[in-house]
């Protein structure tokens, strides 16, 4: 089945231009097409991995090669695709959640006018994501890369009739931009370096036991592309400092929020640097930047959960904090690690998202939790998925993320990153608070919430059950980073797990009991001012005003950019429009025309726009020097 | 196909000759005289098309070097010749001609006054541009490039807006002074070569075998410059833009369309053509000072896109960014600029003549092009919407699009011999989408306004001219191939005439 994996891109590709095209007709079957071509979608990867699985070990690397792309030269850009275990762990992590997501979906968007086109779009998605898996040079990942951002714009800017919407989704894909700019630079260095921008010959002479001479890779080379292709990552994954879109994308429809901003794309950065460990590797710099970049964005992010009112907010800070761990995971080079809590953080966020999509459904749209309060008595199957998915995240043990998480931890501590590895405990104690602090303000104490919420249909619990089943037992992919499931079958591409320990001071049991401590510690301070009744949380809110309001403006980041970058930035171009371009340039050229034309005695007859006579001017004079150079020779 | 058809000629000529053809029938019926050269200007264009189709597939792909070359002595006693071909770098411009013609002259259809007078110039200006990419002959050149001034001014400034008499004027001098300095150096070539090869001539190969060593290093410099700047002001490079945004403000849509769409290629393709070909030498000494130029007008036309409030203006600024990366590309001395430059040009009259298109679709229905005065149409006319979209979604350089391929080459092929430039010309991409999404939001996005009224969405004539450029904007996007394929020989023989030594050799030469 592995050579006709091409269906699972191309069957959602075709579902969107049929709904697109096909427009109104098509409303009511819409949801159900669409679903079902992503469910083929995920059949299709997990048939193409059992065939995958019928190879050795060694030998988990098929190159599908569709058409000839873009080539001039020496430049070869197919359009090809890559099979191996790395490209099927995300195609069917991509492919499940996005299934049960569409399914979801078919009972979220039921009312909306624009039902096909929602629908077209999320097909549009799913094609875009499976290209960015599955491609196999840097092109078409970048091709995959772009389409998924602009299906970002699409499905934040869905209710394009509202500003915040629209506002949000051209701030996603600009700021998107900023990042591919460094990512596209990467690649152009990279085929400058090495003459291709395939992986076959690029990343592929890198892995352990290739054949062939390994490339020569400078230092300095190396570092500047990993840290150029960094940047897109960046930008993609929403890492500080690119991370101000992510909060504002939460305008989109809820489950896009699921799909897009929590399950899959925000997970592509995390994807091209495991892709690209290799180039990471050659360089100590690069890997230790990326390190770093996720322990900040993962406190900070961690940090400003805790101010989010917004129910949708906090899970887009707490997706921006997760994600900064699994970057961390990468920068201590445990690659596999890294995918891990990608997979298992798909399960449980997308759980709380649909969850939260759940709430808004109920409540018509309130999604603040100072009005929220009480809804597990009424919507019981909605709460426990949003707890499970949230004990998952707070990493309580034998839930997925305390696998994951604790890996993450741990291979940071025996990288010998003592420093990083307290920052990301700190992190996680406040993941844990945040997420008991959503928990309790959203479904227990009393109602603040006018009116009767009802749970959702089984079209969107069956799909929200399913999701919380993988966050509980997701774990069991990966029990360890040594003898897990995934971990042992993406070594060949991410190299063995496990680089020797560096620091050994601690056991890996203790390393297990400090983070699970943490975690408790988190959820039990949680408990005690947001649930207990013993705390009159909101005075304290109030007692901390300022801190309340920085976490709640995400430290003031984008305040800072809005008054640092963009208003001198637009008073600069006025000047360079309006006085610039028309009075000095226009004016120097204008003048420099007038002066000759007057030079020539014809300056009164150009200014009352006789053309016709400089024209005639011009032919008599050029008729003149003909005859005058013919004579002369 | 026997290469002994004339293809050039009857594609060059077919327009002229139609318009011809027109007055006639004009004058035997009066009374349907506008529907007569209406319909007829389509047919005639359109059949200009289909022939340059047809040309297509007697070009042999993979052979660099001019083909479908035809001679007829003109003038015997000056040796002025009747010389037309093509290769890779104008077969598609030629192809991009004819196929926006008829797009250009459906979206006339509203056009009510002297109806006869703008159809035949629109037909004497397709003939005049259509020559201009296929003349080999300097002075042939020179006829059909003087000969674009005058029906593209008439359609500026009788069919434009309320200065287009402004607009129009600033156009003529515009060009016209650089075409005075490129007609001394013509002449001033001629007699270069009745010197060295002992016969006066004008035909563009044998020029390119002068020999400018020595003492004429210098003169071959001048020449280059007064060459570069008639082109330059068509392009147009910084500083030379200023008299675009006011001739498109002002054209009528048609005119916008083939102003941006097709003549500003003559520039661009005459950099090519004339200076890269004719003074290898002084291509590489002003080889930086080119790029620079192209840099700061992909950066200064973005940013200065980024503020404009009215649409055309907009799109207008994005033409001065745009183009600087195809001269970026064409001097970057590697067969991926270059390649990708000449598929720009292509890529740019697409996106960009589409754009002007569905800005005058918008205009017809709104009557304003203020940005700030727009909105909420996307839920008003979602199909117009939609191809608008798309079209900007091409012009910003998405993957997929056809005017991802030109710029990634573009960028790619400049970064392997100039960094730098490369990395601060991708800054281009970047504003592109600030300014083209920006825009798109303020038209589409919101609600509208109340004092709009409903407006209908695209009409049968509409779907006409915006569906065959959709088409190619995706096709190219997906498939370039066949373009590339064709482009590629003789983009490696120009590129290789200011490639640099030894940084780029490695990474950009063939295989």
């Amino acid at each position: 089945m592995i050579e006709f994996i091409w269906l699972a891109p191309a069957l959602p590709l075709a579902g969107a231009v049929v709904l697109l095209l096909g427009g109104r007709p098509l409303q009511r079957i819409a949801g159900w097409l669409a679903s079902f071509l992503v469910g083929v979608a995920f059949v299709v990867s997990l048939l193409a991995l059992i065939d995958l699985l019928g190879f050795g070990a060694r030998e988990r690397t098929v190159a599908l090669r569709l058409f000839d792309w873009i080539s001039v030269g020496r430049f070869h850009a197919p359009m090809e695709l890559r099979v191996d275990p790395l490209s099927m762990v995300m195609a069917l992590t991509v492919t499940g959640v996005s299934f049960l997501i569409h399914v979801y979906s078919v009972g979220y968007m039921e009312a909306d006018a624009r039902f096909s086109r929602y629908f077209a779009y999320l097909n549009l998605f799913v094609f875009s994501m499976l290209t960015l898996v599955l491609a196999n040079n840097f092109v078409v990942l970048y091709l995959g890369w772009e389409l998924v951002g602009l299906c970002s714009y699409l499905l934040i800017a869905f209710w394009f009739e509202r500003k915040a919407a629209a506002d949000g989704g051209k701030k996603a894909f600009i700021v998107n931009r900023i990042g591919d700019f460094g990512f596209a630079l990467g690649i152009f260095l990279i085929f400058a370096h090495f003459g291709s921008v395939e992986f076959s010959q690029v990343l592929d002479p890198f892995a352990e036991g290739a054949r062939g001479a390994t490339p020569a890779l400078p230092v300095g080379t190396a570092t500047a592309i990993a840290l150029l292709l960094f940047a897109g990552a960046v930008g993609k994954s929403a890492q500080v400092p690119l991370h101000i879109w992510l909060p504002d994308a939460m305008e989109g429809p809820t489950p896009v929020s699921a799909l897009i901003h929590a399950a899959t794309m925000v997970t592509a950065g995390v994807y091209m640097v495991v892709r690209t460990h290799v180039l990471f590797e050659a360089s100590e710099i690069a890997l230790l930047v990326v390190a770093i970049v996720g322990v900040i964005t993962a406190i900070y992010a961690a940090t400003s959960a805790l101010g989010q009112d917004d129910l949708k907010r906090v899970l887009a800070y707490s997706t921006i904090s997760q994600l900064g761990f699994m970057f961390l995971a990468a920068g201590v080079g445990a690659y596999a690690v890294a995918i891990f809590h990608l997979v298992t953080h798909a399960f449980f966020k997308a759980a709380m998202f649909l969850s939260a999509g759940s709430v808004m459904h109920a409540t018509h749209g309130e999604i603040n939790l100072l009005r929220l309060g009480g809804l597990a008595r009424r919507m019981r199957v909605t709460a426990a998925v949003f707890i499970v998915g949230g004990l998952a995240l707070a990493g309580v043990p034998l839930f997925a993320g305390f696998f994951s998480k604790d890996q993450i931890l741990t291979a940071t501590y025996e990288a010998g990153r003592t420093g990083l590895w307290v920052v990301a405990l700190v992190a996680s104690f406040f993941t844990a608070l945040y997420m008991a602090r959503a928990a309790l303000l959203t479904f227990f104490g009393p109602q603040r919430f006018e009116g009767e919420p009802h749970e959702s249909p089984p079209v969107m619990t069956v799909p929200m059950v399913l999701l919380a089943v993988g966050a509980v037992l997701g774990g069991l992919l990966g029990l360890s980073a040594t003898t897990g499931l995934v971990h042992g079958f993406l070594s060949p591409v991410v190299g063995e797990a496990g680089h020797e320990p560096v620091a050994t001071g601690l056991p890996e049991f203790a390393l297990v009991l400090v983070a699970t401590a943490v975690a408790l510690a988190g959820l039990g301070l949680g408990w005690l001012v947001y649930g207990s009744g013993l705390i009159d949380w909101a005075a304290v809110r109030v007692r901390l005003g300022v801190l309340q309001r920085a976490l709640a403006r995400g430290w003031y980041v984008d305040d800072v950019y809005g008054s640092v970058v963009v208003l001198p930035g637009k008073v600069t171009l006025a000047f360079l429009a309006y006085v610039f371009d028309q009075r000095v340039i226009d004016g120097a050229v204008n003048g420099l025309g007038s002066a000759f034309g007057r030079l020539a005695g014809t300056g009164r007859r150009v200014q009352t726009g006789l053309v016709r006579s400089y024209a005639l001017v011009f032919l008599l004079g050029a008729v003149a020097l003909l005859l005058f150079v013919v004579w002369r020779s | 196909m026997p290469t002994t058809f004339s293809w050039l000629t009857v594609i060059v000529f077919v327009p002229l000759a139609g318009a011809v053809v027109l007055f006639v029938a004009g004058l035997l019926s009066r009374r349907a005289r506008d529907s007569v050269w209406r319909w007829g200007a389509l047919t005639v264009s359109a059949a200009a098309f289909v022939i340059s189709l047809a040309m297509l597939t007697a070009f042999e792909t993979g052979r660099p070097g001019f083909q479908l070359v035809e001679r007829a002595s003109w003038v015997g006693l000056l040796n002025f010749r009747y010389t037309v071909g093509v290769d890779g770098i104008s077969l598609f411009l030629v192809l991009l001609t004819t196929f926006l013609m008829p797009l250009a002259i459906l979206a006339s259809w509203k056009v009510e006054r002297q109806v006869p007078a703008y159809m035949a110039s629109m037909l004497v200006l397709e003939t005049a541009m259509l020559g201009a990419f296929v003349a080999l002959d300097l002075l042939l050149f020179f006829v059909f490039f003087e000969g674009l001034l005058f029906p593209m001014y008439l359609i500026i400034g009788a069919w434009g807006g309320e200065r287009r008499v402004y607009a129009a004027v600033k156009f003529f001098l515009f060009t016209m002074a650089g075409s005075a300095l490129l007609f001394v150096a013509i002449l001033f070539l001629y007699f270069q070569a009745a010197a060295q090869l002992g016969f006066g001539t004008f035909d563009l190969v044998q020029l390119a075998q002068l020999d400018w060593s020595g003492e004429f290093e210098v003169t071959a410099r001048w020449l280059f410059l007064a060459f570069f700047l008639a082109f330059a002001v068509k392009v147009p490079l910084f500083p030379l833009h200023t008299w675009l945004p006011d001739a498109h403000v002002e054209a009528p849509t048609a005119g916008s369309v083939i102003l941006a769409g097709i003549l500003l290629k003559v520039g661009a393709y005459g950099l090519i053509r004339f200076n890269l070909a004719l003074f290898p030498e002084a291509s590489l000494y002003f080889r930086t000072f080119v790029m620079v130029l192209a840099v700061i007008g992909i950066v200064y036309g973005a940013a200065v896109a980024l503020i404009q409030v009215d649409v055309k203006r907009l799109v207008a600024y994005s033409s001065v960014s745009h183009l600087g990366f195809v001269v970026l590309g064409t001097f970057a001395g590697t067969v991926q600029g270059m390649s990708g430059g000449v598929l720009q040009m292509v890529n740019h009259g697409l996106s960009t003549g589409a754009l002007f298109l569905l800005v005058g679709m918008l205009y017809e229905r709104t009557h304003t092009r203020d940005l700030r005065r727009l909105g909420g149409l996307g839920r008003q006319t979602p199909v117009l919407a939609g191809f608008f979209l798309v079209v900007a979604l091409s012009s910003l350089a998405l993957p997929g699009l056809n005017g991802f391929v030109g710029e990634f080459l573009i960028l790619a092929g400049t970064f392997v011999t100039n960094a730098g430039f490369a990395a601060v010309a991708a800054v281009g991409v970047i504003l592109s989408a600030i300014y083209l999404l920006w825009a798109y939001q303020r038209m589409m996005h919101g609600s509208l306004p109340e004092e709009q009224a409903q407006h209908p969405d695209l009409s049968i004539r509409e779907y006409v001219i915006l569906v065959p450029v959709v088409v190619a904007i995706v096709w190219i996007g997906l498939f370039p191939k066949p373009f590339l394929d064709r482009i590629e020989p003789d983009a490696e023989r120009h590129a290789r005439i200011v490639e640099m030594e030894p940084a780029g050799v490695r990474a950009a030469g063939g295989e």
